[in-house]
């Protein structure tokens, strides 16, 4: 399974991905593949405000519900609406089509405390 | 250490991921569950259930004993019937659910994985003490058995083994390449289809031989875990022991009334009948939501501000495309159509009252 090294993790299986000062964030296909089919996504608004290492919103699966965590702080500027209608696109697709929200990050510098691909692949025991 | 059925070669070849069940390790998934879920409603699956338990009664009283720790009469089943029945304690309480079929010169006992070891400690208690001469055999480390479950399975199995003369609930003894298959037509699934149990020795060969090349992404027959025996059930209005069945829930509350014969005597009897008599004091209902979150066991079940009830267990039926749930509900808020509340984590989802079971397959 591999882990793109073009974005920072969370140990709760978060991926974030910085452009400008925009962080889109989702969750890992180790993540998708252990929640199973994915049922429902419970996702902020736009202009909703998300802080670091809180959660966001939850993901349910037919197997369990978990939180959703984001590692920056910022305000909503993006939900991926597809997944109102679609949630298994996050097990289709997590790192891509799947995404969860866009942020505007306060603080992008927040990123750097996040994990790289690499550690987060050590911590999932997928090297 | 993990107990691993004969068929464990078989989930890992096939892609399965593993997961710890009352002591076993057994196949969550193989594709995924929802895909299997409909892979079962569409055409066919097997499903390894070789976990479950399988004890066989014998002896001059054995027949006496089943009745006397049965909810059920047996003494009318015919040889070759098998009948879904409650163990219950004292109290009225279920030890357990299980099925319970007659053969020529025994009887078998099909019981929760989980409650194996406690109903073979109830049973040896209640043998010894009202000195029953009935001998009993866990038989469930020696043989395998899997279900095969799907409007296709009957047809495709004709190639192999022809069982569609077999009725619902009855079981057949059958040989294929030199084994012998027990076939009941029976199943958890809400579909049609068989149970098979067969020598441990056997398993892997005949699963290959009943259910072809399941590895085909076509085939009629695939492999599907326990993820999709629990949402096809659920849908199917089953009972599943540890959620809707307990030894603090008794069978008239559950809904199975038509499994207690109040006529006979047996261990729970008079118990049950003073709560047939009052009646229960709470029901389990089907459940409705709106929109698609799930309402999991022990979600509170609300009227207004009060508490009436509580979810037992809650999937997001594949077939339906809904919530969907089963809860314990104060029998005056139980009637069908009533509205009630799912309180899912601090927000109020609408929840109706609906008929069991959510799915009943095509005639």
């Amino acid at each position: 399974m591999s882990v793109p090294d073009d974005r920072r993790y969370l140990e709760t299986h978060e991926w974030h991905r910085l452009d400008g000062d925009t962080v889109t964030i989702g969750i890992t296909q180790f993540a998708a593949d252990e929640l199973t089919d994915i049922t429902f996504v419970d996702l902020p608004r736009v202009g909703a405000a998300v802080a670091a290492n809180r959660a966001f919103g939850e993901i349910e699966s037919v197997k369990a519900t978990s939180d959703l965590v984001s590692g920056v702080s910022g305000t909503v500027v993006a939900v991926n609406e597809a997944l109102a209608d679609n949630p298994a696109l996050v097990n289709k697709d997590p790192f891509g089509e799947g995404w969860l929200i866009k942020v505007k990050a306060t603080n992008p510098a927040e990123m750097e405390k996040l994990l790289t691909a690499r550690q987060y692949e050590k911590q999932t025991g997928q090297e | 250490m993990l107990k691993r059925t004969p068929l464990y070669d078989f989930h890992v070849a096939a892609g399965a991921k593993m997961v710890e069940f009352a002591g076993w390790e057994m196949p969550l998934l193989y594709r995924g569950i929802v895909p299997e879920h409909q892979q079962t409603r569409a055409s066919g699956s097997i499903f390894d259930v070789s976990h479950m338990g399988r004890l066989r009664f014998s002896g001059h009283a054995a027949e006496a004993f089943l009745n006397h720790v049965l909810t059920r009469n047996v003494s009318d089943q015919q040889v070759g019937q098998s009948r879904y029945s409650l163990v219950c304690n004292a109290g009225g309480g279920v030890l357990d659910d299980v099925i319970v079929s007659r053969d020529q010169e025994s009887w078998l006992v099909v019981c929760n994985a989980a409650n194996r070891a406690k109903l073979l400690d109830h049973f040896h208690a209640v043998a010894k003490a009202g000195r029953f001469g009935v001998q009993i055999e866990d038989q469930t480390e020696s043989t395998a058995m899997v279900a095969i479950q799907g409007p296709r399975v009957i047809e495709r199995l004709a190639e192999v083994v022809d069982v569609s003369h077999i009725p619902r609930y009855h079981f057949q003894r059958m040989s294929i390449m030199f084994f012998s298959l027990t076939f009941f037509r029976s199943g958890y699934t809400g579909e049609d289809g068989v149970e098979v149990i067969l020598s441990a020795r056997a398993a892997a060969m005949a699963v290959r031989a009943l259910g072809g090349s399941t590895d085909r992404h076509d085939a009629t027959i695939m492999p599907a875990g326990l993820g999709a025996r629990d949402t096809l059930r659920l849908e199917a209005g089953m009972p599943l022991y540890g959620h809707e069945l307990s030894e603090s829930i008794d069978p008239l509350s559950a809904g199975l009334g038509w499994a207690v014969d109040l006529n006979k005597d047996f261990i729970g009897a008079e118990a049950l009948r003073q709560i047939a008599r009052d009646g229960p004091a709470r029901r389990l209902v089907g459940l409705e939501l709106e929109g698609r979150r799930i309402a999991r066991q022990d979600t509170p079940i609300h009227t207004g501000d009060a508490v009436v009830g509580a979810v037992t267990s809650g999937t997001f039926s594949p077939t339906l495309q809904k919530s969907i749930a089963m809860a314990y509900v104060d029998a005056p808020h139980a009637a069908e159509g009533a509205a009630l509340a799912a309180d899912i984590k601090g927000a109020l989802v609408g929840a109706r009252v609906v008929k069991l079971p959510f799915y009943r397959r095509p005639k």
